[in-house]
């Protein structure tokens, strides 16, 4: 059944990306500013809000752990931050290359960019702190608490376009008062997201599997010792 | 009840590292070394020095601060002194509490004596007015950082890599706390209004505070 979601969603995905992409690269015209490059929000855009959103439901999941003790969360979690941090660097790598072409440097600091390289490196921080603690249950809670501290973070780079007077472009979106695209142009931004969230949501599931196949392998090994 | 024990853990804290002088001697020296290093960077005499002297000066802090903060918990680990704390009748939230009290002293302490050595080294204009807006900032951003060593520190202490994986936890979880910083002492060295920083400053303060006490418990007993 695993497999026939995947696969399925895997079908999906692929296809809504391909008529996607005969949309935006043959259909658009080009942005009248900044030319062909514009395209690129394409995927910097559904990437970053597919890292921000992950970061936050692995929060949740991670109170989700804390309150009831189900090492099920805590592998969803784990799963679903590694994936984020995926979508996050497909972002700020997006990002940096846009701003080349526009800005004319691969970098800014600005608080957009900063803040929101502090929660690449927060989450980075917690996957290794995962590496680093051996017990399974202590790995879980040290896990958790990055993760919700790391949110806050998360929500401090979501927020800072609006705080502070940014380098990095105000809100386009419709749904955050910016309103600043052409119905026809903003309308692949959410299909592209779609897309995307369909291929994390099957990273998320494989993930998944493999972080409960190896807490059973822990256990099985911890059994083995104990004989 | 709660703040006696705060005060007996924070009061026990301060006590054996004013006999030792461990966390103390080091960080006060690694600040000079680092100011002097920072020396090398760039040429300290110029004027621009007024645009980044509250980047370096709260640089200096946060690298002392995670000399402090790491023997904070890892000075309870010799003859099971952490254990004895756990199972002593003192709560999660007060022997956290405790602790971030006695850090605080203690790294506010250097700070204080590292700034008059900034301010000679750097040729900073420090006037007579600048005393209380700077001894404000230096509180609330050395607690921000405080609340977030501790806990980190709480939570690494136990952990095979204790040195390495501190300083990667806990450095880009300051860093809002320390632009604010930052920022708020580059203008008042500069005369400037301390406008939006402060209030993310404080609201920083409060939220990370809160949620360290909260998740304190999580970390050291589960």
């Amino acid at each position: 059944m695993r497999e026939k979601i995947i696969i399925g969603l895997a079908v999906f995905a692929g296809a809504l990306l391909a008529w996607n992409m005969n949309t935006i690269f043959t259909a658009l015209p080009d942005e009248l500013n900044q030319g062909a490059i514009y395209r690129i929000i394409y995927f910097h855009v559904p990437a970053n809000i597919l890292g921000m959103t992950g970061f936050g439901l692995g929060m949740l999941l991670s109170i989700g752990y804390l309150v009831t003790k189900d090492l099920r969360y805590d592998a969803l979690a784990a799963s679903v931050t590694e994936v984020s941090l995926v979508f996050a660097s497909i972002g700020l790598a997006t990002g940096s290359i846009w701003a080349r072409i526009i800005w004319g440097v691969w970098w800014a600091w600005d608080y957009r960019l900063t803040s929101w390289l502090v929660c690449w490196l927060i989450f980075g921080g917690y996957l290794m702190l995962r590496r680093a603690v051996d017990e399974p249950n202590q790995r879980a809670r040290f896990a958790a608490v990055v993760s919700i501290l790391g949110s806050v973070n998360a929500y401090i780079s979501y927020k800072s376009i609006e705080w502070w007077n940014t380098q990095h472009p105000q809100p386009v979106l419709s749904i955050r008062n910016g309103g600043g695209m052409a119905a026809g142009m903003e309308a692949p931004i959410w299909w592209n997201l779609l897309a995307l969230a369909c291929f994390s949501a099957i990273l998320i599931m494989v993930r998944t599997r493999q972080e409960a196949i190896a807490n059973e392998i822990d256990t099985l090994r911890r059994m083995a010792h104990a004989q | 009840m709660f703040l006696q024990q705060v005060w007996t853990i924070a009061a026990k804290d301060l006590h054996s590292e004013l006999r030792t002088k461990e966390a103390w001697n080091a960080s006060i020296a690694f600040t000079v070394v680092i100011l002097l290093l920072f020396s090398f960077a760039f040429d300290p005499s110029s004027e621009q020095i007024r645009e980044f002297s509250g980047g370096l000066l709260w640089m200096t802090y946060a690298f002392a601060g995670a000399l402090v903060l790491n023997r904070s918990f890892a000075r309870e680990l010799q003859n099971d002194c952490l254990d004895a704390l756990i199972a002593s009748p003192v709560s999660s939230a007060a022997l956290f509490t405790g602790k971030a009290f006695a850090n605080f002293a203690l790294l506010f302490a250097v700070e204080l004596v590292s700034l008059p050595v900034f301010v000679l080294f750097y040729n900073v204009p420090f006037g007579a007015g600048k005393y209380l807006p700077m001894l404000l900032v230096m509180a609330l951003g050395t607690w921000g950082l405080t609340v977030i060593g501790t806990l980190f520190s709480a939570l690494t202490v136990n952990l095979r890599l204790r040195e390495l994986m501190l300083p990667t936890l806990v450095y880009p979880m300051m860093i809002p706390a320390l632009i604010a910083a930052m920022t708020i002492t580059t203008n008042v060295l500069a005369g400037n209004d301390l406008g939006f920083g402060m209030r993310f400053l404080v609201s920083f303060d409060i939220i990370f505070t809160l949620l360290a006490v909260v998740f304190v418990d999580t970390v050291l007993v589960g």
